[in-house]
């Protein structure tokens, strides 16, 4: 049944438009898609950004290390180095700022009317995703520095995966609830 | 504002996250989708030759289940904020027009430039706030909590130089 439905090319792009439609009208109602609470969430005065991310990363960890458990998933963590997560998540975080919104969200934002995220943002992505893919094989000494692979944390600490999933649930909702007694 | 509390909204986009597992076999970003839509840019422009590079070979430049839901994307929020009453066309959000004066040109090119710089910061790092920030923290993934760790490092100090200086 999954592998027929997982087969079918056409039914696959229609299943991607219809979790993107629910993606980015949630993303939308919950606020993210405003410039101000992006800048905010870095800024460390409004923090929707975190609880939305991190409440999505327990239900999601729970439920998918279920499915796999169970036999109905397969995990598929991304490869990465100390040169592509720690030099490329750097650059990115510096144009986290710059721009205000990150990809989903940018694109989220020009649904809502917000220009600077069409014209700008979405525009601008494309570019450097371009200049990105032209530097591609100079970048590769930089990019392989470091190498792990698709290590996941219970595979580093050779652990079963729900050593690491409980009490990593546990501390986001600790971090959680401390976040709302702080305030804000 | 109608606006949903984020830990609902964190918990529907993690159900989201089974879906997308459950149904497709794929964890749910939105990064790959500029490449491919640079490569099919490209290609319409050079022509074929364009499919030569290495990255394109990786990436082809074609529609997608990501890149599907990159548009399903926008359709969502245009659709939540007319419902909620909240669609409005603006070139320059209000905390920049405070900031940096009512302009739409400056507020623009910012965002393109700092659209740049994210279009190869998410790419040099493979992937984005959703492919590293919430999937790949999911599956516990090494290199996702090292990127997204990055992401608000950067992210935070940048900001303070932007808002602090100018602010």
């Amino acid at each position: 049944m999954l592998n027929r439905i997982r087969s079918q090319k056409g039914l696959q792009l229609l299943i991607g438009l219809l979790l993107g439609i629910a993606f980015g009208f949630l993303l939308q109602r919950s606020g993210a898609t405003y410039y101000e609470v992006i800048i905010g969430q870095l800024l460390l005065t409004d923090h929707t950004v975190l609880r939305l991310m991190l409440s999505a990363v327990v239900v999601g960890m729970v439920g998918v290390h279920l499915m796999r458990s169970l036999g109905w998933v397969q995990l598929h963590p991304k490869p990465g180095s100390l040169g592509t997560s720690v030099v490329g998540g750097l650059i990115f975080g510096v144009a986290f700022a710059i721009l205000g919104y990150c990809p989903g969200t940018a694109v989220a934002a020009a649904g809502q009317g917000s220009l600077d995220a069409l014209l700008g943002g979405t525009l601008g992505m494309v570019v450097g995703a371009g200049l990105f893919a032209a530097s591609y094989p100079r970048l590769k000494p930089i990019l392989n520095k470091g190498d792990f692979g698709e290590l996941t944390l219970p595979e580093l600490f050779k652990v079963n995966a729900w050593v690491v999933v409980v009490p990593v649930a546990a501390a986001i909702v600790g971090l959680l609830w401390w976040l709302d007694g702080v305030g804000s | 504002m109608a606006r949903w509390s984020p830990y609902a909204v964190g918990a529907g986009i993690g159900v989201l996250s089974w879906l997308a597992f459950l149904l497709s076999d794929k964890a749910i970003g939105c990064s790959t989708a500029f490449a491919r839509t640079a490569g099919m840019v490209e290609r319409w422009w050079r022509g074929d030759k364009v499919l030569q590079k290495e990255y394109y070979k990786r990436f082809v430049p074609a529609i997608d289940w990501e890149w599907m839901l990159v548009l399903g994307i926008v359709i969502g929020a245009f659709l939540s904020a007319q419902l909620s009453g909240q669609f409005r066309w603006e070139w320059a959000p209000a905390l920049w027009r405070t900031t940096f004066g009512a302009a739409a040109w400056p507020r623009v090119l910012a965002a393109f430039v700092g659209g740049a710089l994210m279009g190869i910061g998410a790419r040099w790092a493979g992937g984005c706030t959703s492919g590293h920030g919430i999937s790949g923290t999911l599956q516990l993934a090494v290199s996702s909590w090292l990127a997204a760790a990055c992401f608000f490092i950067g992210g935070i100090v940048t900001a303070q130089l932007i808002y602090g200086l100018a602010g």
